[in-house]
């Protein structure tokens, strides 16, 4: 289980000080997909890398799976972090390693032994769908692939939470699709949680079981993802759906004409 | 042409390379070292330290700004000092050495600011200890541009060899100016600096050879 409590991020830049994250609450259960939806500039990329960190929060609160990560140093929160996975929309893949070795460097990072990085390796590859493309280098992969392996590399450590900022934004829609649903098979097989920041309203539609809205650095709105869009209430969620809405409407009235004929 | 030619051209030569071989490696352990600590200690590097980034960049600035002439003749006594010599190429190494560390500093410097910081924020993300990013993704990531920075050192390492030849410290620069130059023998001027465009050839050739083979090796080439 993930619980924010009254987060609160603030950039500096010169003279202006823009307020990234407005006293956040959130909690996240254990095995849930949770959806982080909001537009450009909205605070959703900040508050995912304050999940693990990778920004530091100005004051509040994350607690996961019964650590208070924003009371750890240096030391307790890299070992905190291995049980963290983290995917991302540029991949972030070493092009110096093959994909056996990009996988293989969280364990390598934890200190596990050789035989059983291999296996475990092995493992994953198998479970994204990458066995035979072992030797292969990140450059020889498409995005979908890459995306792959960045996803074994997320889980080889057997975290209990995978964070997944923004991962099937430089994908095309197909390729989307078979990502997610891979993310939806590996959240049933191993229990995982994943909270999941993203722009597109068909992600949280295809896989999210709870969300929530970020506008403005502050979460507008909470709940099921059905909820959201059978009784949207935020702005934010309200344009996302809006959209839907039009498309429903203009059919209906095309179909209606349709059978008018 | 006369018969000494040859002999003084090999033995010019040697030294030469015995110079900018020593003088890279001790200029490429400290260089290394320069660049790494320039980069990691940055604001939002891996181990943020912005004074000591700014100390240590004041310091290259202020060592790449004197004429490499006048830094020479300035480490003359910790020449003495190291070798027991000011002069002799062995001398020279360590002007050469400390000369060049800092223009191999910033080269490196540049080199590892272009892997992208989603690479070091992904393996922060796994756990990583700042040693295994700087080993690990850093450098590795970085590795052909590396290479090629190093090429660049290296080739003005032996241009600062010829330089070094003027006051005292042997090799092709010292055979140019103390034959070609003071005893008009022009046989040797060019034959000096015939050696010298081809040892910077073969050099930049190397490098450019071993870059590329790495980015093969990655199918990035």
């Amino acid at each position: 289980m993930i619980v924010i409590k009254d987060l609160h991020k603030t950039y500096t830049s010169g003279s202006s000080t823009i307020t990234a994250l407005d006293n956040i609450n959130l909690t996240i259960d254990k095995g849930d997909i949770f959806g982080i939806i909001g537009f450009s500039g909205a605070g959703k990329s900040s508050l995912i890398r304050c999940l693990n960190r990778l920004e530091e929060p100005d004051s509040g609160s994350i607690e996961i799976g019964g650590k208070v990560l924003t009371d750890l140093s240096g030391k307790e929160l890299r070992l905190a972090r291995r049980k963290i996975g983290m995917i991302f929309q540029q991949f972030n893949l070493l092009d110096s390693q093959n994909v056996f070795q990009n996988v293989a460097f969280p364990l390598q990072v934890a200190g596990y032994p050789k035989p059983f990085i291999r296996e475990r390796v092995r493992e994953m590859l198998e479970l994204v769908g990458l066995s035979d493309k072992e030797h292969m280098y990140p450059s020889q992969l498409s995005g979908g692939q890459k995306q792959r392996v960045g996803i074994a590399r997320a889980l080889v450590n057997e975290p209990d939470v995978l964070l997944s900022d923004e991962a099937t934004s430089a994908l095309d829609p197909q390729t989307t699709y078979s990502i997610l649903e891979l993310l939806q098979d590996i959240n049933r097989k191993l229990k995982l949680t994943i909270v999941l920041i993203t722009h597109e309203l068909d992600v949280l539609q295809h896989i999210c079981r709870h969300m929530a809205v970020i506008e403005h650095g502050s979460i507008v709105e909470t709940g099921t993802v059905d909820k959201l869009f059978m009784d949207p209430v935020s702005y934010t969620a309200r344009r996302f759906v809006s959209i839907i809405d039009y498309y429903r409407d203009k059919r209906s009235i095309m179909e209606g004409l349709g059978a008018g004929i | 042409m006369r018969d000494d030619l040859f002999e003084l051209l090999w033995e010019g030569l040697l030294e030469t390379l015995y110079m900018v071989a020593w003088s890279s490696v001790f200029a490429l352990i400290i260089g290394i070292l320069l660049g790494i600590i320039l980069v990691v200690s940055e604001k939002g590097g891996i181990l943020e330290a912005p004074i000591v980034g700014k100390i240590i960049g004041t310091a290259i600035n202020g060592v790449r700004s004197l004429p490499f002439i006048i830094l020479i003749v300035l480490l003359l006594p910790l020449s003495r000092l190291i070798v027991g010599t000011s002069l002799g190429p062995t001398a020279a190494i360590v002007a050469l050495s400390i000369g060049a560390s800092p223009f191999l500093g910033r080269i490196i410097e540049n080199s590892l600011k272009e892997v992208s910081a989603g690479k070091i924020e992904a393996a922060k993300a796994m756990g990583a200890t700042p040693l295994t990013i700087i080993f690990r993704v850093l450098i590795p990531e970085a590795l052909p541009a590396l290479v090629r920075g190093m090429t660049i050192a290296v080739i003005a390492i032996t241009e600062f060899t010829a330089v070094a030849g003027a006051i005292g410290a042997g090799g092709l620069g010292s055979l140019a100016i103390r034959f070609g130059y003071q005893r008009f023998r022009e046989d040797i001027l060019i034959a000096t600096v015939i050696v010298i465009i081809l040892l910077v050839q073969i050099i930049q050739l190397s490098g450019d050879s071993v870059a590329k083979a790495i980015l093969k090796k990655r199918h990035l080439g």
